[in-house]
């Protein structure tokens, strides 16, 4: 409770670029690389993410008051999987095929490092509006990701895009599939594991791609000599 | 007069990597003549489409890491890498495989960690494992050799318009394709050794399998070629062909249906020569002291014979070489030679009590 919470605009860029729960802190890998093979599966899952985060922040937040630190971990853990099991259930009604297919990774997000993170290092330290706020919004980072990343995986692995969206949103999204390539041949590289890590390195190369572009730019807008000085300058070089 | 501070090693051998890597294509030359004679156009025409692709990959990175795009082509390393890769893929492999196995060999496996000399995995190895696992069904396509009943060898023509199939022609690969000889003794349940070497066109050989005993005698000629040039030290080849024929020995399994082969079956078999002399003699990914070699050569030989006899793929030195290239830090670490005039360095041990 020591440190001020942030503002809206600091907690969503956050989560969604400079704390990138998949990308900066590298947390929650195994579902990450484990589902994201095609963008259905990514999608459920990262939606999946976003209402325990959230949810886990808010209650989490409510309840800081009251939690002893000495045990505040165990219980945070036991929040979480409430709600994990909540989001299974309502899995289990809405699209059981895509629960069917997503598995043990469902119940595994009750061990997804971030959640647990963002818990103990944000949601246990400020109040209820910024906690759930930051859980959307490191939810959102991961989701996003996620779905980059099985977008990728499927187009290049499978040739189809949005491949089976109907387990998610019913059968209105049956026509949502594109095939990209007809007669595709598997490149079955991008669907197995080791193209999750291939295709995760590239993403994170991408990222700091940018986030030296930016920061380069940055600089040389602070490096410009002002314009508006009037002052000769008589020693030294302009550069 | 300029004072250069220099670090060890302050001798060096006379060779440079520009002369190595020719040597390295020269001694394949006799592989790749076999092969031709044995298989057909398909190689011939892959290595040389490969090769392009490869120095066009190779010029490609160099650019974009802005180095010397010369200075890069010119130590042959990436023509090396096309030719074993050209060497190691079936011969009618068709042209948009080759191109993504080499590309990715040049791209990833080399340039992503830092190109010549900090490649941790073999390149060419790599490129060719991405394609085993991605591609399963287009890497069995091996042709029958030369002089099976039944079976031409495939003009010129027919071999660019089966790497090309844009060039017209429609070549049935199923009837123009035949499991190898080490595929055959894998699916055996049946028969004998004796059986099958009377019954199975691809095992008629007069040591080993049909056409690929000769290839790699082939390979064995010019890994002694490069043996003689200095090229590398005896102790990884020997290592992985003792390995491989102390394993033979060992689970052969007598000779009837449930047998794994002779050794001379094996030691002639697949890419075991290839393996032995230009693959698992890569002086960047394998291990570096001459005992750290003998090791890293056991290990790729023992996982060699593991793979062909209980595995799943058709050949194996691939997978043995990466697995034991991810070995080769450690091999390192405890292998290190002693420095004249000291003692052992005790590596790996508890640090003795301060006295």
């Amino acid at each position: 409770m020591a440190s001020p919470t942030p503002e809206a605009r600091e907690i969503t860029l956050n989560g969604l670029w400079n704390n990138n729960p998949a990308l900066v802190q590298l947390l929650g890998l195994c579902p990450l690389l484990g589902v994201s093979n095609s963008v259905v599966n990514a999608l459920g899952l990262g939606l999946a993410t976003i209402l325990v985060l959230a949810g886990s922040n808010l209650v989490v937040s409510l309840i800081r008051h009251q939690v002893n630190d000495a045990i505040r971990l165990p219980v945070f853990v036991m929040v979480i999987a409430a709600l994990t099991t909540c989001v299974e259930l309502l899995m289990q009604a809405f699209t059981y095929e895509l629960y069917q297919i997503l598995g043990i990774f469902i119940p595994l997000i009750v061990t997804n490092c971030s959640i647990l993170g963002r818990a103990d290092a944000f949601a246990s330290k400020h109040p209820p509006g910024a906690a759930v706020l930051d859980g959307l919004m490191m939810g959102a980072g991961f989701a996003l990701v996620l779905v980059v990343l099985g977008a990728l995986r499927e187009s290049i692995g499978q040739g189809t895009l949005f491949a089976n969206m109907h387990l998610l949103f019913g059968p209105v999204a049956k026509s949502w599939s594109v095939v990209l390539v007809q007669d595709y041949k598997q490149f079955l590289f991008a669907i197995l594991p080791p193209g999750a890590f291939f295709f995760m390195g590239l993403l994170i190369a991408v990222k700091n791609i940018v986030d030296n572009r930016i920061s380069e730019a940055k600089k040389a807008t602070q490096d410009k000599p002002s314009t508006g000085s009037k002052r000769v300058r008589v020693t030294g070089t302009v550069s | 007069m300029a004072l250069i501070r220099q670090t060890s090693p302050h001798t060096r051998g006379a060779e440079t990597t520009s002369r190595v890597m020719q040597l390295v294509m020269l001694a394949a030359l006799p592989g790749l003549l076999v092969t031709t004679a044995m298989f057909g156009w398909g190689t011939f025409i892959n290595l040389i489409w490969i090769s392009l692709i490869a120095v066009g990959s190779e010029a490609l990175v160099a650019r974009l890491r802005k180095r010397p795009v010369a200075f890069y082509l010119r130590d042959y390393s990436a023509l090396v890498t096309a030719v074993l890769l050209a060497l190691a893929l079936p011969p009618l492999a068709p042209w948009w495989l080759t191109l993504i196995g080499t590309a990715f060999a040049i791209i990833v496996a080399k340039h992503l960690y830092g190109g010549l000399g900090q490649n941790p995995f073999n390149p060419a190895m790599v490129g060719y494992v991405l394609l085993l696992i991605s591609f399963p069904a287009d890497m069995v396509n091996w042709l029958p050799a030369a002089g099976t009943p039944g079976y031409e060898t495939l003009s010129f023509g027919q071999s660019l318009q089966a790497i090309f199939p844009f060039l017209g022609g429609n070549l049935d690969y199923d009837a123009i394709t035949m499991a190898t000889a080490l595929d055959v003794v894998r699916e055996n349940s049946s028969l004998t050794w004796s059986e099958l070497q009377a019954t199975n066109a691809a095992l008629g050989g007069t040591f080993a399998g049909k056409g690929w005993e000769w290839v790699n005698i082939a390979y064995l000629a010019g890994g002694l070629f490069l043996l003689y040039r200095k090229v590398f030290t005896w102790h990884a080849p020997v290592g992985m062909l003792g390995a491989l024929i102390v394993m033979s020995l060992v689970f052969k399994n007598g000779s009837g249906s449930d047998t794994h082969g002779t050794v001379l079956f094996h030691l002639l078999s697949g890419a075991t020569m290839l393996g032995a002399f230009f693959i698992v003699t890569d002086p960047v990914s394998g291990a570096t002291s001459n005992r750290g070699r003998l090791i890293f050569g056991a290990g790729v030989g023992i996982l060699v014979y593991v793979i062909r006899a209980w595995g799943g793929y058709p050949d194996a030195v691939a997978f043995a070489v990466l697995l034991m290239n991810m070995a080769a830090p450690t091999i390192d670490y405890y292998t290190q030679p002693r420095t004249y005039g000291h003692k052992k360095p005790r590596k790996g041990l508890a640090k003795p009590e301060d006295r």
